[in-house]
Parts: C-alpha cells; structure tokens; sequence
C-alpha cells in the first residue's frame, strides 16, 4: 500500500543523504521525496511517498524514527489528510492546438505560466492523480518537459506535527 | 581557559574518563598528535594498520563495557578504518572515531588523502559527525559519547578537518556537563502493562525457554537474568554474543543455539510454547528459516531498539527498554505475584531437555592421530581454569569457542558476531589485554584469520603484551572447506592456504615466543608450558587434524529440527 510520511528533522548537512542512505541501504521503495525549510529555520520538513506491506512500513517508520536527526514524523496515511502536487509541464502549441491546449488546461485548472510562439508552459497543482490524468490526457507528441514537485502533505484538522 | 583544536580534542576526552586511544598519525592528525605529545593522562597505543585501531579499541569495550576510542588521518586511514567501524556497528559496541580530514577550504577538491569519511561511513555507524567550527569541538564530542553509549550502543565517527585543530585558533573551552537533544531520546523504562503480560504469559508457560543476546551483555544484566532464570527454573539458551550472559556451568543453560548450536538448545526452541528472547534480534544464524521459527511459540522480545521488534520474526508481547531495568522490573512483578502461588514445576519439559541433553551432540573422537580442535578448546579451559578472557578471529575455530569454553561471566569473550571479520582476533585481544592488564588474555585464531592484521605482533611487544595465541592450524579456510564439503561435492575452491609461513618463527621474529603443537599427546604440556611464561606473548601453533567439522549444524533456510549430527563413523 501507499505511505506518505510526513518527517520533522533537523536541518542539518547530510540530513537528506542519511534519509536516503537508508532506503536504499535496506531496499525500501521510495517514490518521491520533498525536504524544505519550516518556520522554524533549524528544522526540515520532509514529505516522503513509499509503498509496501504493514510489516515493510513499520520498519521504514522505525528505521527513520532511529536517525538521530529525525525529530518526529508521522504516517499521514494512517488519518485524513491533504496531498498536493505541484506540475510544471511544457507542450507544444502550434495552430489549432493552441487553443484546443488551453481548453483542457482549463478543465483541469491549470495556469498557462509562460508562452512562446510554439509552446505554452503549465503550472498546475492538486492530487498525484489528477496530475497523472492530465499527462495521460494530453497527447503524447506535444509534451516536451515535464517537471513534478512529488507530493506534500498535511493532516486536516487541528492537529500537526510540530514539536 | 583557552585552547586550541586540538588541545580541546584531547580535554574531552579526558572529561570522558577516557584512558587509552588507539591510533595511527598521518598529516591532518598532526595537531592532535602535537596535542597528545605535550600530556600524560591519555596514554596512546600506536597500532600497525588503522584496522588494528578500531578492532582494538572494539575489544577494549567488549571487555570492559566502556566505549573505545580511535584516532586515525583522513583518507586512507579512515578508509582502513571502516572495517572496524562496521565490524563495532554490527554487534552495538560503543566506539568513538576521530578521523582527521583535509582542511575546510579544500574538502571537495580531491587534495592529498581526502576522503568523503562522513559519506563512506554513514550506513556503518550509530551518527557521524564533521565538525565545521572550533567552538563546535566540545559540544560535539559531548553528543557523540552520549550518542555512542545510550540506547543501543554503536560506533559514532567525528570528522575533524585540519583548520579546527589549529594550534594558532584559540578558543575558550568549556566541556557541557549535560546534554539534552530532541531528535535522541533512547527510552529505557519498559512499558508496565507490557511487563506484566509478559509475566504472566512466562508463569502459565508449560515448555518455555530463554533466548538471550548480546544486550545483556551490552547492559550488564546478568545478574538481573540469572535471577530471574532461576527463580522461574527456565530453560535459557544463548547467542553467540550472548556468551557469558549467564553462567555456562549452570544446569539452565542449554548451550549456543543457531546454525552452530547445540541439539538441545535448537530442540527447545523448536518446541517452545513462550519464547522469551532478550537482548537478542532474530539474526538469520539464530532463526534458520522464520517460516519454521519456533512454530508453536508465543514470544516476549525485550529490547532497547525498537527497529529489532518484529523486524524478522512477528512478536506477541514487545517490550522496549532496557534489558536490565526490564528483567529487573520482572523480578520485582514476580516476587509480588509468588507469594501468592508459586509456578508449577515444569518436570516434563525438563525430562525432554534432559533426553536431548543425553544424544551429546558435541562428542567427537578423541583417537586420531591428530589433535582435534575440540580438544584443543578443552586443553586451554582446563589451563586457564575457565577464567581467561578469549578473544576469536572468524571460523571453525570461533564456533568450537562458542562452544567448548564455558564463559560464566559477561564481557570475557570478545567475537565478530555479527560482521564475521576475520583479523578481528588479534587486535581485539590487544585492546583486551590493555584494558585487563591483570587478567589472562587469550586469542583463539586459525591460520587464515590471523594473516588478516598479524602486522599487530609488532604492537604487542611494544607495550609488552603477554598474550597467549591458541593457533587451530589446518592449512584451509575451515569454515569455507567445511561448506565446500558439504554443498560443493568437497570441491575445495581457493580454501587451501598453500605457502604458509612457519608461525612459529614468524612470531620469534617479532620477538615473541613460538611453540608447535604436533600432536594429541603434546597438548596439554604444551599449553601449560605456554601459560606459565607470564610475562611473554606466546603462540602455540596446534596442527589439528585438517578435515574437522563444526557440528551440529543447521543448513540456511533449514528449521531448527534440522540438524547435521556428527556421523556416527567420525565419533568412534
């Protein structure tokens, strides 16, 4: 099954490698990772996407939980929570496609961020999903670059993971 | 008070009650050497190969359960290190690792001897500093013995670029008395509930039995173990690195289990109904295949990490914490609960012990021509009255150890468990001998292993050490031979040490003294000849008969019902 765990660190060099060092070292899945800045400038958030049995994800809580540099962290899977995605992809524009191009970019709720003569560059942002059913919509031959932000999330209500 | 880099390095580790330091110079220790020259509390053993420093320093803990120190230069020496380093992070064993490093302004130009130590050695130890400012100095080596000691114990490795140990940059010193840290709080109480669950699942236990490891060691709670073992008239069985853990001459104890156990320890666990595992992490030389773990059992696991609960084996009752607070809190549940009734005897599970007990499954011929390694083993317990401190490279060898020398106190036997690194042996039993200078230090090697850091010879007769070398010589990698025999059709690929030096002048040369051991008749006399030269290092190279096997034993993937006995035909 799907796992985003959602990881409090301390923003320190070589935080991020330990975190991957760890996946890879012991054959976890890893499917996208995100680390940034909080509020707090002496801690990262991470957002980190896996996949695998009950038993594979206790382990990999368990094994980061042991990094010395893990604050806390939290199976956003485990509640209700929100997961966004953010997608900047370029397309070919040319003649009828232009406009044809804009409509479906308005039925998904992107934003045309850039235009040039031949190509239109979209922002858009929501679900993993929904991100995927516009690439899939969109025809093959007019993607040039596709750039995704991997998922971030955050649990609804009014409890978070702070310290 | 204000003090250099390097100055500060050599406080704190004063601070630290540290005595000894294990290392080798080169060119971005230099400061810190210069440091170390102008002091006389801490005393530094100057090694043969960075290798021999962590193995070293590795034994000094083993042995007395204080962290091990090392300070080797960037580069190669850090890389030489890092054998070490996994060996020590492998079996929990506190260590504090300074590797130099190339000046600040120069890390990541590839300069003379640099190495990204920090990255090379990340997935081997507990936490792995580099230090980037002089003030920061302190306040690390505080986190990183705190780190190295608490919770599960393991390496920590401080990376220490040339710049912050300069003699020019002085700085106050002051060392932090506390220290606090929100990403690491290792927990140590366990849980009450849990605790008393466990209780009561022991006390209805018809067919129970201990599995301990190197926890207990590691926590010095064989007095809390041993208590409760008798108290409950339990069956207890051990790791390899469990050894000592509770006392090997006692009646409870059922021998090493695993690949290399014993029929009666392996028996019971198979047909155990409560497992209490202690200390201990389901290692696959313990469990065989899970699928056919303990079949009928339900298990208790204490253990201060929470990664080794039910990381290869399901448990029923977890319990994180502290194997001594835990076994004690046991003890203290239990005493409540007998006043009101006492546990019923278990006489038939102790009838079945006694009929496995009866099948002797160590027995081994004593009427060869050559002397067979088994009684070799037997030879050096008797001569050191079963009180030695014994030390093992990795092999045939390691295993008859496990189990032919009876160990009835913890931090007597020093071992590669969980890493297998041959070349431990050697400088293992240096750093033992340091650390228990009044006590008698033996090595159990064979003739591969000890090829692996023999450079350490030089070591030993510089600081006088008068260790005894039980050499179990049979011109094979045994272990390797024996597998080969076993699941290659005895196709002995690259197993056979042809060329081998004469150990005995070899050992002379490094201005020790050598012995041969040729056959059965000259054993004992030659062991006592050996022990009686107290103040010397001596090697007794035992030509044993080659083709010896290690029984019993499990096959991987096999269940713990499966052994290989001894063949009856090699028994008479």
């Amino acid at each position: 099954m799907r796992h985003i765990i959602s990881i409090l660190m301390e923003n320190e060099a070589g935080a991020l490698s330990r975190v991957a060092g760890l996946f890879s070292a012991r054959g976890y899945n890893i499917e996208s990772l995100t680390v940034s800045p909080t509020e707090d400038p002496t801690l990262s958030r991470m957002t980190l996407v896996t996949w695998g049995n009950e038993e594979i994800i206790e382990q990999i809580t368990k094994q980061l939980n042991k990094l010395i540099e893990v604050v806390k962290l939290n199976d956003l899977s485990d509640g209700k929570h929100i997961e966004r995605e953010m997608m900047m992809i370029k397309l070919k524009a040319v003649g009828d496609q232009r406009e044809e191009v804009k409509r479906l970019v308005d039925i998904f709720r992107g934003k045309i961020i850039d235009v040039s003569e031949s190509s239109y560059v979209v922002e858009m942002t929501g679900a993993t999903s929904k991100l995927d059913a516009f690439v899939e919509t969109v025809a093959k031959e007019l993607i040039v670059e596709v750039v995704r932000t991997g998922p971030s999330a955050i649990a609804r209500g009014v409890s978070g993971l702070r310290l | 008070m204000e003090l250099n880099g390097g100055e500060i390095i050599v406080e704190c580790l004063k601070k630290e009650g540290v005595e000894h330091v294990f290392g080798y110079p080169g060119g971005a220790v230099l400061h810190i050497y210069d440091a170390i020259f102008n002091q006389d509390d801490i005393k530094h053993i100057l090694v043969r190969h960075e290798q021999g420093a962590t193995h070293a320093a590795d034994g000094y803990a083993r042995t007395t359960g204080k962290p091990g120190v090392v300070l080797v230069t960037s580069g190669p020496g850090a890389t030489n290190a890092v054998t070490g380093i996994a060996t020590a992070y492998m079996d929990s064993i506190p260590m504090i690792v300074i590797t130099g490093q190339v000046p600040s302004p120069v890390i990541g130009s590839d300069a003379f001897q640099e190495v990204d130590t920090v990255g090379i050695t990340r997935p081997c130890v507990k936490h792995n500093f580099l230090v980037k400012d002089v003030n920061d100095l302190a306040e690390t080596f505080k986190k990183a013995f705190y780190i190295a000691t608490t919770g599960r114990p393991g390496p920590v490795v401080i990376d220490v670029p040339k710049d912050i140990t300069a003699p020019w940059v002085k700085v106050p010193f002051k060392y932090p008395t506390k220290i606090k840290m929100r990403s690491y709080n290792p927990t140590t109480k366990g849980h009450v509930g849990q605790i008393k669950r466990a209780v009561k699942m022991m006390l209805a236990a018809k067919r129970p039995v201990f599995y301990t490891g190197g926890g207990v060691v590691l926590d010095n709670a064989a007095s809390e173990l041993t208590k409760l073992v008798q108290r409950l008239d339990f069956p207890i069985t051990q790791t390899l690195m469990g050894l000592g853990g509770y006392p090997a001459t006692e009646k409870h104890f059922l021998g090493m289990l695993g690949m290399h156990g014993t029929y009666e320890a392996n028996m019971a666990m198979h047909g155990a109904d409560v497992l209490i595992a202690v200390g201990a992490r389901f290692d696959d030389r313990i469990t065989g295949n899970v699928e056919r773990f303990c079949p009928d059992a339900k298990i208790i696991h204490i253990d201060i990490d929470p990664s080794s609960i039910s990381k290869n084996v399901r448990v029923d009752i977890p319990i994180v914490g502290s194997v001594k607070s835990v076994l004690q809190s046991m003890n203290d549940v239990l005493a409540e609960i007998e006043v009101k009734n006492k546990p019923e005897p278990l006489d038939e599970w102790w009838a079945d012990i006694e009929r496995w007990r009866a099948r002797e499954c160590l027995k081994y011929s004593k009427k060869g021509k050559m002397v067979m390694p088994q009684a070799a083993i037997e030879s050096l317990y008797k001569v050191t009255n079963g009180e030695a401190i014994v030390c093992s490279d990795v092999g045939q060898h390691q295993m008859f150890v496990a189990q032919f020398y009876k160990f009835d106190r913890p931090n007597r036997w020093a071992n590669s468990g969980g890493l297998g690194t041959m070349g431990f042996g050697l400088p293992a039993a240096m750093g033992a001998q340091i650390a228990n200078p009044d006590d008698e230090v033996v090595l159990v090697t064979g003739d591969a292993s000890i090829q692996m850091c023999i450079q350490e010879l030089s070591t030993c007769l510089q600081y006088n050490l008068p260790l005894k070398i039980v050499l179990l010589n049979n011109g094979y990698m045994g272990m390797v031979r024996q597998w080969q025999e076993f699941f290659y059709e005895k196709r002995y690929s690259e197993s056979i040490v042809e060329a081998q030096p004469d150990f005995v002048k070899l050992v002379e040369s490094y201005g020790h003294v050598g012995m041969t051991v040729n056959s059965p008749a000259e054993l004992d006399k030659t062991m006592e000849k050996a022990f009686a030269m107290k103040d010397r290092l001596v090697l007794i190279n035992v030509l044993i008969d080659p083709e010896s096997n290690v029984y019993p034993m499990i096959e991987a993937g096999k269940g713990h019902n499966e052994m290989y006995m001894p063949p009856e035909s090699e028994l008479v």
